[in-house]
């Protein structure tokens, strides 16, 4: 291992001295580092690889088989994408809904997460209370989060409908009408979206120094000014960490709508289907597959994209 | 925005760059503006808590009530006799324990492999860096229902002594529940920390390196401590996450006396005799320990505690 | 080692290593095996007979099923003198998670369903054959027999209780308005029509939860097409685009078109439903008894009429019953078979089935011999109508594979009750009919 330590780039303050860069001695790793390094990156590097990208590929293989789960597979070629394509009617619904559940939160959820972070972040009165509150939902079990909803938006007794004097066998029906229901969902989704997206970003406007902000403050700049030419760019990569969040989220959001309907009738999404074929009795797990291995292929997008940033950022140094 | 320099225990020993600094930011600011945000952040609170007070009031109230009168209506009777039942009824103190055996080890193992590792990809150049973050990330992009198939195939085909599995292999061992759980949440660790640990300006590690510290020493006494509003701020994701988890339970595992907290609810929520106020109650109890872990944490990366500002 | 120290369980294993010619210094296994399990449900530690250590999977996870569980196993243990572990896992998790659980760590004994969801995994080879416990029970009529009974023929079931699926309404209600429980899908529809012009919502229904619809289907289809029928359908020999088919659509389709039903079904979950019921919101509801009796109190169940699903074909008349059964089954890769075989033989026993049910009065014994006399009158009824059938069906999801039923039925009848026009029913019976080709032709075994 020819590992010698450097420093990376990525200075974020320009205040800072950068003549020292690239000057500095490099110390040879001892024998001691590279066992602690191998030990240890290795180990990591080898449960990934088994247990997740093993298994991945293992399941990119079984979605040209038929599977039950019991037994041996059978090769039935690309039969399982031809039929998600044609005569599945839930994958169309179901892949637009990832979309519009990716255009909620990365629209509405994240910036209101980022939003609140950013007023929470200083010395203020309630500062603790506003964050555990917002935090608050990100703890409850989705067990419970399926009555809640129930509770907000059922036709019969649920509070909205109660508020709105409709509770009489007239109330709007948020859960059964497949129109209605997905906006219900997102808007529980965003519930628990902005508290996670606030804490992790939190946690990134600590690194920010503080003298940057005082500099632009002295040099007569708003808040807001100060936050989008100044705190902003140089989170880059906590923004980067925030923008895959997101997509993570709504690529792989499955549990709310689980808990909700069973992730029908309107609230289709690519992981029910996941979960429908491949976890539950029906074992049809090549014809699962099939749809883990579309959102694989949806998801690289995302990877490559962040891919580039990496390079460009490497490049840079 | 005032800086806050409290941390004294410095961690790298060096002299602040800009010693116990205070700026008096607010200046400008208007009263008005100051109560036009603590309007805005009142409502935002009580919006974001309202549903928990409705879940927490009909914990209160007794189901046959709440079936007869909607559950929004003026309460005629509030106790606290569902908490206690579900407590009992579903066996909360065995499935807590059962949560805490692959929560504790799964959070604290995930943290370290991840930190490690992304101090390990942008504090020495080791060989395939790139590769090995692309490995990472994109492997936690995944929804993890995909790979319940293979990895259950796999777990069932891995002997392990009788003593130490009943079942003879991974199968149905809180071993390869945590495992698994490491496996998931080291990708996700160790994107965020290695885009964290770039925003961390290098000078700050640098004199150590410089001194000549082991890549352990590195690691332990100068970036675990600046990593630590990130390594908080995950800790308490982490732990909620692996908590609230049934998933991997439920597909790794066969018996139910080993199931986790999540499971009490489960019986609960699928129960025939469904009874909603208690699923609320037992709901509230699942939630506190994910909480506690919060409201522990919670200083690490909050209140205007700024990485600048600790190096005064 | 001697044979002394080995415990039951150890010596199933060995047997199964020696079946598998790995053993082959292990000697006299079998006869101590006889001798352990040859007492059957009296062996009560007599003779030489060790202890045996059975485990149980189940998933009765409700309080009361599970206390009436443990009142069976109590049971068993009394008599036998061995030592049942019960394995309780929440039902639908139980469900989730039954294929892998069959496949590698099972218990000797596993709670399963009747019909075509057993059948499937018998034929799948993951079931031992119990067709020696069989030959040891009686009180159970053919119907029952034939629902235990796999493709091949064997036994693979032991059934503890079933419900009946019926027409539910309040006999305060008809009384007082002077209304009769229907005979005929004329007078069903009369009926509602009149409840309706009254000022009350005819017919209670819901399907969030994506089963409770499936009964009603059932039920228009075995009146208007027959018992085969159903069963063919079900089999995937018939296709879903008959126009036999189409019809029951078109009946089930009239009731919506008249607004007969309780509106929103999608987003009522089957708890609402009986709540609505049991507040006389709704005049009639289809549902198992269970259903109805849980969400209505103990007080005013004397008040539930029940009446059977409506004539629709004078041929078919009333012939068929929805009668879900639950039982018991021995996995293939159960460690002590001979204590499983002896438990279920036990559960077969008019004795089990009555500790059974003094816990549980929702549902009602399968086995002839068992005890009646603590019914109440909901459940006599309920009984009653199951004795009166000639044909007993599972219900959809228990008769026919479980990747049609989850993955295409439940989100047809959802939309089928989103949109019911003439059309809309033409589409949807192809889109079933070409997913059902799909899924069918892939052979089961």
């Amino acid at each position: 291992m020819v590992a010698t330590p450097v420093p990376t780039a990525e200075t974020t303050a320009p205040r800072t001295p950068a003549v020292r860069r690239g000057r500095r001695r490099r110390r040879r790793l001892e024998t001691r580092d590279i066992i602690v390094l191998s030990v240890v990156v290795g180990l990591t590097v080898i449960i990934d690889l088994a247990l997740i990208w093993g298994t991945s590929i293992a399941s990119i293989f079984l979605s040209f088989t038929a599977y039950e789960g019991i037994g041996t597979p059978r090769y039935v070629g690309t039969t399982n994408y031809h039929n998600l394509f044609t005569i599945d009617p839930t994958f169309w619904p179901a892949f637009e809904h990832n979309v519009l559940w990716l255009a909620f939160l990365g629209l509405v959820a994240t910036p209101l997460g980022l939003l609140m972070a950013v007023l929470l972040d200083r010395q203020l009165r309630f500062s603790r209370f506003y964050q555990s509150s917002l935090y608050l939902p990100v703890t409850l079990s989705f067990a419970v989060v399926g009555f809640l909803v129930q509770l907000v938006g059922s036709a019969d007794q649920g509070v909205i409908n109660a508020i709105l004097g409709r509770t009489h066998g007239n109330g709007i029906d948020f859960i059964g009408n497949p129109h209605l229901n997905i906006w219900l969902a997102l808007a529980f989704a965003g519930w628990r979206h902005t508290g996670y997206v606030m804490i992790i970003y939190l946690a990134g406007l600590k690194s920010v120094d503080p003298a940057l902000k005082e500099a632009a403050i002295v040099d007569g700049a708003s808040p807001v000014q100060t936050f989008f030419r100044v705190v902003f760019p140089t989170m880059r990569p906590i923004n980067v960490i925030i923008l895959v969040i997101t997509v993570i989220e709504a690529l792989r959001a499955f549990d709310l709508v689980y808990v909700i309907n069973g992730g029908r009738n309107g609230l289709e999404l690519l992981a029910v289907m996941v979960v429908d074929n491949i976890i539950g009795e029906a074992s049809r797990i090549g014809y699962g597959s099939a749809v883990a291995v579309i959102l694989l292929i949806l998801t690289t997008g995302f990877v490559i994209t962040y891919l580039t940033q990496i390079l460009r950022r490497e490049e840079s140094r | 925005m005032t800086t806050v320099a409290t941390d004294a225990s410095s961690t790298d020993g060096r002299p602040a760059t800009r010693p116990g600094r205070q700026v008096p930011v607010h200046k400008h600011r208007t009263r008005p503006a100051r109560m036009v945000l603590h309007a805005f952040l009142w409502f935002m609170a009580i919006l974001w808590i309202l549903p928990i007070f409705l879940l927490l009031y009909a914990s209160l109230r007794p189901y046959a009530e709440t079936q007869k009168d909607g559950y929004f209506s003026l309460p005629h009777k509030l106790n606290l006799d569902y908490y206690s039942q579900a407590w009992t009824g579903g066996s909360m103190g065995r499935h807590f324990l059962n949560t805490l055996y692959v929560a504790i080890p799964g959070v604290i193992i995930t943290l370290f492999l991840a930190s490690f590792l992304a101090f390990a990809l942008t504090r020495v150049k080791i060989p395939f860096r790139r590769t090995l973050l692309v490995l990472f990330t994109a492997g936690n992009l995944l929804p993890p229902q995909i790979i319940v198939t293979p990895l259950y195939t796999l777990y069932y085909n891995v002997h392990l002594p009788t003593w130490l599995s009943s079942s003879g292999s991974v199968y149905d061992t809180y071993f390869g529940v945590i495992l698994i759980h490491v496996a998931f949440q080291t990708g996700f660790c160790v994107f965020v920390l290695y885009n964290y640990m770039l925003t961390i300006p290098i000078e700050l590690t640098e004199a150590s390196i410089v001194d000549g510290a082991s890549v352990w020493r590195q690691y332990w006494q100068v970036i675990l401590p600046v990593i630590r509003p990130a390594l908080g701020a995950l800790a308490t994701l982490e732990f909620t996450w692996i908590y609230n988890d049934f998933l991997w339970a439920l597909v790794l595992m066969t018996t139910g006396d080993k199931y986790p907290i999540t499971t009490s609810l489960n019986n609960l929520k699928q129960s025939l005799y469904i009874n909603n106020n208690l699923l609320a109650a037992a709901a509230m109890i699942v939630a506190l320990p994910s909480l506690v872990v919060f409201f522990a944490l919670q200083k690490q990366f909050i209140s205007g505690l700024t990485l600048g500002a600790s190096k005064g | 080692m001697t044979q002394s120290l080995l415990t039951p369980s150890q010596l199933s294993r060995r047997s199964l290593l020696r079946g598998a010619a790995l053993g082959a210094g292990v000697v006299t296994v079998p006869g101590l095996l006889a001798a352990c399990s040859g007492g059957g449900g009296s062996s009560g530690g007599s003779g030489g007979a060790k202890q045996q250590n059975i485990t149980f999977g189940s998933n009765y996870s409700d309080p009361t099923p599970m206390k009436a569980l443990q009142a069976v196993v109590d049971g068993y243990t009394k008599k036998s003198g061995n030592t049942v572990k019960v394995n309780t896992v929440a039902h639908n998790d139980y469900q989730t998670n039954i294929t892998r659980y069959l496949q590698a760590n099972p218990d000797d004994v596993a709670a399963w369903f009747a019909g075509y969801r057993m059948q499937f995994f018998a034929q799948k080879g993951y079931l031992e054959d119990i067709s020696d416990v069989w030959s040891g029970l009686n009180g159970f009529t053919d119907a029952l027999k034939a629902a235990s009974t796999g493709a091949d023929g064997k036994q693979y079931f032991v059934p503890i209780y079933n419900y009946t699926w019926a027409l539910f309404y309040r006999k305060s209600t008809f009384q007082q308005k002077g209304y009769q429980p229907p005979k005929n899908w004329d007078d069903y529809i009369a009926l509602a029509k009149k409840i309706k012009a009254d000022g009350g919502v005819p017919i209670g229904f819901s399907d969030q939860d994506g089963w409770p619809a499936m009964g009603t289907f059932d039920y228009i289809n075995m009146r208007k097409n027959g018992y085969q029928f159903h069963v063919d359908l079900m089999a995937g020999k018939q296709s879903w685009e008959d126009q036999k088919v189409k019809d029951v659509f078109g009946l089930w389709a009239s009731l919506f078109d008249q607004g007969l039903y309780q509106p929103g079904a999608n987003g009522r979950t089957w708890e609402q439903a009986g709540t609505s019921f049991a507040k006389k919101e709704v005049a009639m509801v289809v549902f198992g008894t269970p259903h109805v009796a849980l969400q209505t109190p103990q007080a005013d169940h004397a008040d539930i009429g029940i009446t059977p699903f409506p004539i629709i074909d004078e041929a078919n008349g009333t012939d068929s019953v929805e009668a879900p059964i639950d039982g018991f089954m021995l996995p293939k890769k159960a460690k002590n078979k001979e204590g499983g075989k002896d438990l279920l033989k036990y559960i077969g026993t008019p004795d089990a089935e009555n500790a059974y049910l003094k816990v549980d009065n929702s549902n009602i014994a399968v086995n002839s011999n068992a005890d009646t006399s603590g019914y109440e009158q909901l459940q006599k009824d309920s009984a009653a109508l199951a004795a009166s059938a000639k044909h007993i069906s599972q219900y959809l999801d228990r008769d026919t594979r479980p990747d049609f039923a989850q993955t295409v039925v439940i989100k047809a009848f959802q939309s089928f009750i989103d949109k019911h026009s003439k059309s809309d029913i033409d589409a949807l019976c192809k889109s079933m009919q070409d997913q059902a080709k799909a899924i069918f032709s892939q052979p089961v075994s």
